[in-house]
């Protein structure tokens, strides 16, 4: 009788519980450790704590630190200099994509070739550009020094390390848009171009009327992953600079590491107050993709 | 075709354009270039200042030698596999599960459950970081494998179960609608009729979640303490502090750490650039 009403239940009830239970173990884990650790972060940044002793609530003091913090206004306009650089790999990325999308003989292999930074980490991308900024080793010193007369010593000078370090972060960023355009540019009507064309567009005009608005999904993509990565540099700086000369190249998530995580950092709530501060940030950001997945969602 | 096929242009243009694409192609992996002529360099290149020109001998099979002598880099690579194949597993499973709640069902929630999934994909590292080295620490699981490795399964649920839920979304739904009239039960139809269908989106997840793991620096550098944990990433870092500027061991070591995704590329490219580009194309 018993087990009656059981399958009974669950025939009665399966529709409605099944998707719940499908979510159960993936919903629980990313709930663990990625919702809730938001909150529990943005709980410490109202504390002082040095990880490990006892916690003493001090309200907004960690912010009000922060605000006259040289470091910190160094970290925050170092995150939007990166902002408006990164975003550079957008039109590179267009223009490298334009530039492949053709069909000689061996092309499959140089688009794979020119897509190749993306793939090796950015440890290493760090390490190569060290070595290619590096002075006497590298060879963009003697470039410089060509040119100009002057070796520069670009990761060593405080006025162009975070330029040297947004280039190299620049490299594998343009690989990565490349192929987000390839793909788009591979699913253009044909037939709105040949119409085009009779009607004697070419060139700029038709790549900037017909061709960018078909490339719109791309776009949009590409601009996702851009603000993305370049709120969220962190390897790039690490491995090329730590953070220098004299603190030049911080941007906050270096600045929260060096707080809070690294090995002489102990400034818990302070380092938490910092990973707000980038959340509120990015925050905007994936705010406004989201509004416009969710539409495109309903129009679906 | 835009633009317009090079075989369609004049005959300068043509020519233009076949010498100008090798071109293109040596300055764009010029940095690359370099460090692997370095990395067979003989060191007595770099310390006579020979840096750009021909090597005066080929010393890769004494800089690569010594790489793995001098190092721990055998052993960080293998801990790399040891994080990154069971994330793979992991992350991959849990979203086809994930994914298939959220493009079958109908329910209360949907979308916001699924948006959740999606925003917090989005979130900063240094946000998780504290609270989930704290986690990891209280369950006695710090500067362990098993430590990282559910922290990366969870965190890359999110990616997966996006593009999960996308791909099972552009399955034909009658194929469920016809097996739940037969009286199939939820689970076999997941098991028996979707599981099969989705295998390439499987694969496509596979080799990005194995390239994003395997290229992680941050959670290496806060999760993982001792050598006997570090995957490559963390333990180049420190090479290179500890090489300072044997720049031929540098570059050797850099191509080494690089080796296994790019194989892992140039294998499952259709895949690989098939889960990249997922969206790229339409909406």
């Amino acid at each position: 009788m018993a087990q009656a009403t059981q399958v009974g239940f669950w025939k009665k009830h399966q529709r409605s519980l099944a998707p719940w239970l499908f979510l159960a173990p993936g919903m629980l884990m990313f709930l663990i450790y990625v919702i809730y650790p938001i909150f529990q972060s943005i709980g410490i940044s109202f504390y002082e704590w040095d990880g490990l002793g006892p916690k003493t609530y001090i309200g907004l003091q960690n912010y009000k630190d922060l605000f006259d913090d040289d470091s910190f206004h160094t970290s925050l306009i170092n995150n939007f200099i990166w902002l408006m650089l990164y975003l550079l790999a957008i039109p590179a990325g267009l223009a490298v994509a334009l530039f492949l999308n053709q069909t000689v003989t061996g092309i499959r292999l140089y688009k794979s070739l020119f897509f190749f930074p993306f793939v090796i980490s950015q440890v290493v991308v760090g390490l190569i550009f060290t070595w290619f900024y590096a002075p006497g080793f590298g060879i963009l010193p003697h470039i410089i020094n060509f040119f100009t007369g002057t070796p520069t010593a670009i990761l060593a000078d405080d006025r162009y390390a975070t330029y040297g370090v947004i280039a190299a972060g620049l490299w594998p960023q343009t690989a990565y848009c490349m192929i987000l355009y390839l793909t788009g540019l591979n699913n253009i009507s044909a037939d709105q171009v040949e119409a085009a064309r009779m009607d004697n567009a070419k060139g700029l005009k038709m790549l900037w009327y017909i061709i960018i608005p078909q490339l719109r999904p791309a776009t949009f993509i590409a601009l996702v992953v851009t603000v993305i990565g370049a709120l969220r540099s962190f390897d790039l700086i690490s491995v090329m600079t730590v953070g220098g000369p004299f603190g030049s190249t911080r941007v906050l998530s270096y600045f929260m590491y060096e707080q809070a995580l690294s090995e002489y950092g102990t400034a818990m709530g302070y380092g938490a107050a910092i990973a707000v501060v980038l959340f509120a940030i990015m925050l905007v950001f994936i705010s406004m993709f989201i509004v416009r997945m969710l539409s495109q969602e309903r129009n679906a | 075709m835009f633009p317009k096929p090079i075989a369609q242009t004049g005959l300068w243009t043509q020519r233009a354009y076949k010498i100008f694409l090798p071109l293109a192609l040596f300055l764009w992996l010029l940095p690359l270039i370099g460090i692997a002529i370095t990395s067979v360099r003989p060191a007595s290149d770099l310390a006579s200042g020979n840096y750009f020109g021909m090597p005066s001998g080929f010393a890769g099979v004494e800089n690569y030698t010594a790489v793995f002598k001098n190092s721990n880099i055998g052993w960080y690579i293998l801990n790399s596999f040891r994080v990154t194949i069971p994330t793979v597993i992991g992350a991959v499973g849990l979203s086809c599960l994930t994914g298939y709640a959220l493009a079958v069902y109908k329910f209360r929630g949907n979308l916001a459950v699924f948006f959740m999934f999606v925003a917090g994909n989005f979130v900063p590292f240094q946000i998780l970081a504290i609270p989930v080295r704290d986690l990891t620490l209280h369950m006695g699981l710090y500067n362990t494998m098993t430590g990282l490795v559910l922290f990366h399964i969870a965190f890359q649920t999110g990616f997966c179960t996006l593009f999960m839920r996308n791909f099972m979304k552009a399955l034909p739904f009658a194929l469920i609608e016809s097996a739940r009239v037969e009286g199939v039960s939820e689970f076999r139809i997941f098991w028996h009729i979707i599981l099969p269908l989705v295998r390439p989106a499987m694969a496509a997840l596979a080799v990005l979640i194995f390239t994003f793991i395997w290229n992680d620096y941050f959670w290496a550098t806060i999760m993982a303490q001792s050598a006997d944990v570090r995957p490559v990433t963390a333990g180049m870092n420190e090479l290179k502090g500890q090489w300072k500027v044997a720049w031929e061991l540098i570059a050797a070591a850099s191509i080494i750490a690089a080796l296994p995704p790019v194989a892992m590329f140039f294998l499952m490219q259709r895949h690989f650039i098939a889960g990249l580009t997922l969206g790229a194309t339409k909406g």
